[in-house]
């Protein structure tokens, strides 16, 4: 078992409201990810979890119990932290070692765990070492290691990955998404990579600014983002968004440009919205009845993809296109739009419309 | 020499500063400069090495008119007067020694015992008015000895604490634990509280993380502290001179300061007695150095 459920987390430290009502179920099992930019709360939720952190409200449970006055010793978590916190004294062994100590293992068990950690981290070179003298990655391993060996209710892991270059970032992902099947534990995940949530994650909640964005599977957060916040830091490149208004059957852009009113889109007419467009939606390639006209506005090949900018009155539209695509800045071109896909989110309010006629 | 409130405060972040760089690189000292320095520098050491001389001269070259620097007949024997007394018993001298040694010692050990973790609740905890209650703690040390002396004596004597040692130790700790805190701050400070987090989640109680994971990291610091406050209770003067009167309790200060005065003054005696003293002040001075340079933190926490 390892459900983790935090009700209505808030913490302030002076002037700064660093958890404002943070709500995350965690089921047993899953692989949740907690993504949002940095200072949006991350660290402060996980410490918040583990019992590090003096909450001025809310409620943590552990396993359906209230361990909200718990010691973190008493939680039975195992937590990477974003910095690594490794102890400088201790020899890379006596690191990953030390939960195990410190709950009265015998030395035949600890040295069989250590070893097995180790070696699935790759980091056996460097047990008698000192953490000064690992680089960063290596230091994260031993993080992970450190965690990793003994079998708690639940692991929080912060940022466990960021410091690793790409090769080692890409195979560490798997293994970890290995490392969590093999296991079936509980995982919380913190970061700020949405590649690593969209790939990792059975569950993303999303956090701004201290507040549970949305809370889904990473197919749902890309595919249904509750508001245009969620909309525009989910997916790279970024989501297009464009002023406009509905006007009967037609949807009239702030910068005079109409487009075929989607059935879904039941918002009354005048009323101020974004349409939301991602670059995949988009093409400047294909003939269809929807598209918008505007000029080439730069070109961003990417390898395997280009991504052409294209100008629609005062705003870029972000367009995915085939590598072999050209042409000069100034161009007039047509993009096609995938209507059935796009978002429409009210102005104001920022949240989504999408859902309701869909 | 007591360790004034500034110092205290100063310390902690100077500890990362590399050593100055000098100016023109070591050699390229001008002559000037060379000059000067030599000039301060006997300046400053003329009174230890007269004082060196003088413990080791005899009575009447001490005395000799014009002085003697060079040519005069070595001699031992005020170094064993401090040590022995005149019927071969142990001398009043050496008995202060002792007294000093235990009055500094076990202050300096309660002033660390009971300071290093208060120091450790400020840096960790949220304290209600912190600022106030640091400033208050320090505020203790703005008064000289000499202005609070008589209260404290007329105290003491309420509680039979007058020529007592364990009256000079708890003032002493007294006056320590206010510095050993200031200056332990600092140290812990630059320790990440993340070794304690982690080990809490290890598994760790808060006193067990802090003694197991923070308190190894804190010994350089704890050495400078601690060095510090026993030079102070060491070459403490004012409270020692008013609080104790017999040779069985009397520090060094005091009765090496009582040989002077009266008919005749044994200089050689001073001189030897004050070469004694100053020793261990010398080698603590030394250790200080060491330590202060000695940097905290080998740690692997990304900042
Ligand atoms: N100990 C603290 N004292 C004061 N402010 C803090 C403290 N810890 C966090 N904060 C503030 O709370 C907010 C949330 O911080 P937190 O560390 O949880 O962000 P994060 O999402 O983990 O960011 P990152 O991705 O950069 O690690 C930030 O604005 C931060 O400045
Ligand atoms: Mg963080």
């Amino acid at each position: 078992m390892g459900t983790v459920a935090a009700h209505g987390l808030r913490k302030s430290f002076g002037k700064v409201q660093a958890l404002d009502g943070v709500t995350l179920d965690v089921p047993d099992g899953s692989f949740f990810v907690v993504l949002g930019p940095s200072g949006a709360g991350k660290t402060t939720t996980l410490r918040a979890i583990a019992g590090l952190e003096k909450l001025d409200a809310g409620s943590v449970r552990l396993d359906g119990r209230d361990a909200t006055a718990d010691a973190p010793a008493a939680r039975d978590l195992a937590m990477v932290f974003q910095n690594y916190a490794l102890y400088p004294r201790h020899t890379v062994y006596e690191n990953i070692a030390s939960p195990l100590r410190a709950r009265r293992c015998s030395a035949s068990e600890i040295a069989t765990a250590v070893e097995q950690m180790s070696s699935l981290l790759h980091i056996e070179r460097l047990l008698q070492r000192r953490p000064a003298q690992l680089s960063g990655g290596e230091m994260q391993r031993v993080a992970l290691a450190r965690a990793l060996v003994r079998r708690p209710r639940a692991f929080l892991m912060d940022e466990p990955l960021t410091n690793l270059d790409l090769k080692l970032r890409v195979e560490m992902r798997t293994e970890l998404t290995r490392i969590h099947r093999s296991l079936g534990a509980t995982f919380v995940y913190v970061t700020n990579d949405q590649v690593e949530a969209l790939s990792m994650a059975n569950q993303v909640a999303i956090l701004k600014e201290g507040t549970v964005q949305q809370v889904g599977t990473p197919t749902e957060v890309y595919e249904r983002p509750a508001n245009k916040w969620v909309a525009g830091f989910v997916g790279s490149p970024p989501i297009s968004l464009l002023a406009c208004h509905a006007e009967g059957d037609r949807l009239v852009g702030a910068d005079g440009w109409t487009l075929p009113r989607p059935r879904w889109a039941t918002a009354e007419d005048g009323r101020a919205l974004l349409l939301g467009l991602r670059a995949e939606d988009l093409s400047v390639e294909q003939r269809g009845d929807a598209s918008l006209s505007g000029e080439l506005y730069g070109l961003e090949p990417l390898g395997d993809r280009t991504v052409v900018d294209v100008r629609v009155g005062r705003e870029i539209l972000k367009v995915k296109a085939r590598p072999t695509v050209t042409g000069t800045p100034g161009e007039r071109l047509r993009v096609t739009v995938d209507l059935d896909r796009a978002h429409l989110f009210d102005a104001d309010t920022g949240l989504s419309l999408s859902e309701v006629g869909r | 020499m007591a360790v004034s409130v500034d110092e205290a405060v100063s310390t902690g972040p100077a500890r990362d500063n590399p050593p100055p760089a000098r100016r023109l690189g070591g050699r390229g000292r001008s002559a000037l400069e060379v000059a000067l320095l030599t000039v301060l520098a006997v300046v400053m050491l003329f009174p230890v090495l007269w004082m060196i001389e003088t413990s080791i001269k005899e009575n009447r070259d001490v005395y000799a008119i014009p002085a003697k620097f060079f040519d005069f007949t070595v001699t031992l024997e005020h170094y064993r007067d401090v040590f022995v007394a005149p019927d071969g018993g142990r001398s009043a001298l050496s008995v202060s020694f002792l007294n000093s040694v235990v009055v500094a010692g076990v202050s300096t050990v309660l002033a660390t015992v009971l300071g290093v973790p208060a120091a450790w609740a400020y840096s960790r905890f949220a304290v209600k008015a912190k600022k106030d209650q640091l400033f208050f703690i320090l505020s203790t040390r703005f008064m000289p000895p000499v202005v609070v002396v008589i209260p404290i004596f007329l105290m003491y004597r309420q509680v039979g604490l007058i020529d007592n040692k364990l009256g000079l130790i708890l003032i002493y700790a007294a006056f320590n634990v206010p510095f050993t805190i200031w200056m332990m701050k600092g140290f812990v400070d630059e320790v990440p509280a993340e070794y304690e987090d982690a080990a809490m989640l290890d598994g760790y109680t808060r006193l067990q993380a802090f003694w197991k994971f923070t308190l190894p990291l804190l010994v350089p610091g704890i050495a400078a502290t601690a060095v510090f406050a026993l030079i102070f209770s060491w070459n403490e003067f004012v409270f020692a001179t008013f609080l104790t009167s017999s040779d069985s309790v009397r520090t060094a200060p005091p009765a090496i300061a009582g040989l002077i005065g009266g008919t005749t003054t044994d200089w050689g005696l001073v001189a030897a007695a004050s070469v004694v003293f100053a020793l261990p002040v010398l080698v603590f001075a030394y250790l200080v150095r060491r330590h202060l340079i000695a940097g905290v933190t080998l740690g692997a926490v990304r900042r």
